[in-house]
């Protein structure tokens, strides 16, 4: 039975944006007034933003409203409205991580994806809910209350980056950026029925990324349409020397690259991504998408990545190990919370941990200090790091004989809240299908392929290689272009 | 070797981490723990002698790693760091005592 109640609007392009700011038919100030306005309507029933930075973008859209009345050429992203997971700081906006510890912390610094937007024109709107430091797959564990799906609010938006993906599908921002580091952009972009997308480990600067677990971490933006969510990547990407493990590579015109046909390109389905625990309904939407790049021209391969299974277990010991380690600076000493009744240094510690930190990450701050700890390190934590170099050999091998792998993105369309909420086991198990491609490192995109009969949304998964985003992106389009 | 980790051990752990559980938070915690710790243990199925750990996934490429150089850049003024201390004289954050172990 659909929905009565829904939130669903899509955005207009960026290409139709941009030609009504050129032609002046539109001005940035109005554009951004008009996103407000919209965010005052739906955010107190979605609770998709958590902060506004109103002057911030007052003044970036008067700047581009002076530049187009001169008829100055507009930078790639003018007057575009963007929000902000609030795990990237932004100078002056609250950034929360979605936890009370981080209550009232206000960024001296601008995170560097955050800043290219900005000098790309764009106008940040304010700062995204999300799962707390980017722990979950629901936003149910946001310490600033859960988002709620805006095709159906009686639904989780996925997670961590639930408010980043259900502000594009509510149009309560144009784009925005999010961050994956087991599937936290690409299941919640599935939920809510918009693009997502993974970039390469070290393709997006981590230059003021709140950590969670640095060699999983990735920025990654959010998009109504494939080709705009390539605009976005190429205006983050790219080295920046306040991230020594950026990558040099260069940045291609992701766009551009994306409008070459996809006829030709040869597609990976593996066997152990459509078995057991696979919504009957996602198969179908899948398989749809799946016989409409087969009509496109594309050759489809079935192959079989065989540790797929062991995947989430390395999963949570690696990120939570490296979680572990990460959230030690918030201690109460130099931002964020710090408990008030405290005689001793360890006291301050452990009471301003205790009282600022919820449930989901202490438990993870836990599981890492036990896989981390002596005489426990090598049968978790070491073993988890062997796992990982055989899960990404095997990407490597099957990337030998195919350009992308296609999968679900999720097993199961969105769930409703509190379902999952009980078990934390069950929650981590939803992360099945997109922690493989986090710990190899891989890039890939999660693009709408259909609705249930329902009318959820379904994700289909375009795995590929390092640094072929470009290639993800073909895929992408001729799935979109596909009546499904 | 199923794991069975006990309230102490939890204990000892929170104390590694700096937490405090409270004490209805634990048992909770440690059902948790256990259920995930014996999920986990699945990998143990998995012959990985020979194998080497992968810290980081540059390595695949050929990425060493590299570090880069050591030298001194202007980072972050200082009055606008300090301006989100829960507590300074302006040059210092200031907490409570360390307690001296004898």
């Amino acid at each position: 039975m659909p929905t009565t109640e829904t939130f669903a609007e899509k955005p207009k392009s960026l290409a139709e944006l941009r030609s009504e700011l050129e032609s002046g038919r539109t001005k940035a100030a109005d554009l951004a007034a008009s996103y407000y306005d919209r965010i005052a309507a739906v955010n107190p029933r979605l609770n998709v933003y958590l902060a506004l930075s109103k002057d911030r973008a007052v003044e970036q859209a008067s700047r581009i409203d002076a530049l187009a009345s001169k008829g100055d050429p507009l930078p790639p992203l003018a007057g575009i409205p963007v929000g902000i997971k609030d795990v990237l700081v932004m100078r002056g906006a609250p950034a929360t991580a979605g936890s009370k510890i981080l209550e009232g912390y206000r960024p001296p610094y601008d995170c560097t994806a955050v800043a290219r937007l900005e000098n790309a024109g764009a106008v940040l709107l304010g700062k995204t809910n999300c799962d707390a430091f980017a722990m979950g797959s629901s936003n149910e564990n946001s310490a600033y209350g859960p988002v709620r799906n805006p095709v159906d609010p009686e639904r989780v938006p996925g997670g961590s980056s639930g408010g980043s993906a259900a502000a594009v599908a509510a149009n309560m921002a144009v784009a925005t950026l999010g961050t994956d580091t087991g599937g936290s952009i690409r299941q919640p972009a599935s939920f809510c029925g918009v693009v997502g997308v993974l970039p390469t480990w070290g393709r997006v600067s981590r230059y003021g990324l709140i950590a969670f677990a640095s060699s999983l971490d990735r920025i990654g933006p959010f998009a109504a349409n494939v080709r705009d969510a390539a605009t976005m990547l190429a205006v983050i990407a790219g080295y920046d020397p306040k991230d020594a493990t950026s990558s040099e590579q260069p940045v291609p015109d992701y766009a551009a690259v994306s409008d070459q046909p996809a006829e030709g390109l040869r597609i990976g389905v593996p066997a152990e991504y459509f078995a057991e625990g696979l919504d009957p309904d996602v198969r179908a939407q899948i398989e749809k998408g799946i016989d409409a790049l087969r009509a496109a021209g594309c050759t489809i391969k079935p192959l079989s990545l065989p540790h797929t299974r062991y995947a989430v277990p390395v999963y949570y010991l690696i990120a939570t190990a490296e979680a572990s380690a990460n959230l030690a600076r918030f201690d109460g000493v130099r931002y964020g919370y710090r408990s008030n009744s405290s005689d001793t240094l360890s006291a301050m510690y452990r009471n301003s941990r205790e009282e600022g930190f919820g449930a989901e990450v202490k438990r993870r701050i836990l599981l890492g200090t036990y896989a981390l700890s002596a005489g426990y390190y090598d049968a978790y934590y070491g073993k988890a790091q062997q796992v990982r170099r055989i899960l990404a050999e095997e990407f490597l091998r099957a990337f030998a004989d195919v350009d992308v792998i296609v999968t679900p993105t999720s097993p199961v369309p969105a769930f409703k809240l509190g379902e999952k909420t009980g078990d934390p086991l069950s929650m981590y198990l939803a992360d099945i299908y997109t922690v493989t491609a986090s710990l190899a490192g891989i890039c890939g995109v999660s693009v709408p392929c259909g609705t249930t009969p329902a009318g959820l949304p379904v994700g289909m998964q375009i795995l590929a290689s390092r640094f072929q985003e470009g290639t993800a992106f073909r895929i992408a389009r001729a799935v979109e272009g596909a009546v499904l | 070797m199923p794991a069975r980790v006990t309230v102490e051990e939890v204990e000892r752990v929170a104390e590694l981490a700096n937490l405090e559980l409270a004490p209805d938070e634990k048992p909770r915690m440690v059902s948790d723990l256990n259920a995930i710790l014996d999920y986990v243990a699945e990998l143990n199925q998995l012959d990985t002698s020979g194998v080497a750990p992968l810290a980081q996934v540059t390595e695949l490429a050929g990425g060493t790693g590299d570090l880069r150089p050591d030298c001194i850049r202007p980072s972050l003024d200082r009055s606008a760091v300090m301006s989100q201390a829960p507590e300074t004289d302006g040059a210092f954050f200031k907490v409570p005592k360390v307690i001296e172990r004898s």
